[in-house]
């Protein structure tokens, strides 16, 4: 057997935290969404994606060899430890915010769960397989509202249009390749995030110009979250989210 | 979109969206039932809506979503003729036939 490759490990953290964070930042809409139905709606793409980042973190566990399990990637680790894109952890704004933020990312996870169904870890590639059923729902899902809210009334367009003026500047990073995307994928268990801007591009332009939306020019890309130098907000959330697991250590319920 | 007519009086109601009656089919293949009804803004929503709020676990392989005013529907005055099933006109049900042996359910 040939040995993992010790990238495996913070690759696989950079999947699952993307999805643990912006699961949690959905389901702060739980009980305030703007109607009963999207509500629900919001929820169960919350839940799909923490399903996803759970699964992601047993495995990373796993490839990490410590005993660490899914809770203790989850609950026990400070935002410094954090692997996921700043997009994700930023506040959930309002519903045109956070919609536009699901476009973003729904589409580029589907890009890249697609490319993951063929890597050579047999755990990822079905962890994949599952999620990609799941991100085509939540493309479809977000792009309709984008398009209605778009199109839609003088301030539901304003307020659209803010969001994808605030976020663009966070999209380049999800595309950045380091040298753990880079070995990944030359070993065959990953995918190189580059590979997959110009598909992202394409449909996000197609989708942003029938909501009557334009891309604004943006000379300067954030990043840093792959990194661990997350924005103030990541720590804020995470206080929230682990604080009663790390004040019950070993509770189960 | 054409802005809706109110829109500068005040806040919307809380169900000012239109209702869809949802209709599923089972996965047995059998008619599409009536599961109940969902507010959204279009078809599509309204599909989508349907499917997160009746249709999350299996329950169906086909979703109708119909707008709940396109409906025509008999009133409770109607009950007397229209559902009255004449009882004084015996030849309207089938109660003269022999049922053949072997027919356990009629």
């Amino acid at each position: 057997m040939t040995p993992v490759p010790s990238s495996l490990f913070p690759y696989l953290l950079r999947l699952a935290d993307d999805r643990l964070v912006l699961g949690h930042r959905l389901s702060e809409w739980c009980g305030h969404g703007p109607i009963l139905e999207e509500d629900i709606a919001l929820a169960n793409v919350s839940l799909d994606l923490i399903g996803e980042a759970t699964l992601l973190l047993k495995r990373a566990g796993e490839v990490e060899g410590r005993g660490r399990n899914e809770d203790a990637l989850a609950y026990f680790r400070d935002s410094a430890d954090y692997r996921n894109a700043l997009m994700v952890e930023l506040p959930k704004g309002d519903f045109g915010f956070t919609i536009v933020r699901q476009l973003f990312f729904s589409l580029f996870s589907l890009l890249q769960m697609d490319a993951l169904t063929k890597s050579s870890d047999a755990d990822l590639a079905g962890i994949a397989a599952k999620a990609v059923k799941e991100s085509r729902y939540h493309v479809r899902h977000s792009a309709e509202w984008v398009v209605t809210l778009g199109d839609g009334t003088e301030e539901s367009h304003a307020r659209t249009q803010r969001a994808v003026d605030e976020l663009w500047r966070y999209t380049g990073e999800l595309f950045m390749a380091d040298a753990i995307d880079r070995e990944m994928s030359d070993a065959g268990l990953g995918v190189n995030p580059e590979t997959l801007a110009e598909r992202w591009n394409a449909e996000v332009g197609k989708t942003l110009e029938r909501a009557t939306l334009t891309i604004p020019k943006v000379g300067y890309m954030q990043r840093g979250g792959r990194e661990g130098k997350h924005t103030e907000h990541l720590g804020h959330m995470l206080a929230e989210m682990q604080i009663v697991a790390r004040s019950h250590p070993g509770a189960s319920w | 979109m054409t802005k809706p007519p109110d829109e500068a009086s005040g806040p919307p109601a809380d169900s000012q969206w239109p209702l869809w009656e949802v209709f599923l089919q089972p996965p047995k293949g059998e008619a599409h039932e009536h599961a109940g009804s969902v507010h959204a803004v279009s078809a599509e929503h309204a599909l989508q809506n349907a499917r997160d709020v009746y249709a999350r676990r299996g329950e169906a392989v086909s979703i109708w979503v119909v707008p709940s005013a396109e409906i025509t529907a008999s009133t409770p005055e109607d009950m007397g003729p229209f559902f009255d099933p004449g009882n004084d006109k015996p030849y309207r049900h089938p109660q003269f036939y022999k049922v053949p042996r072997g027919v356990r359910v009629f």
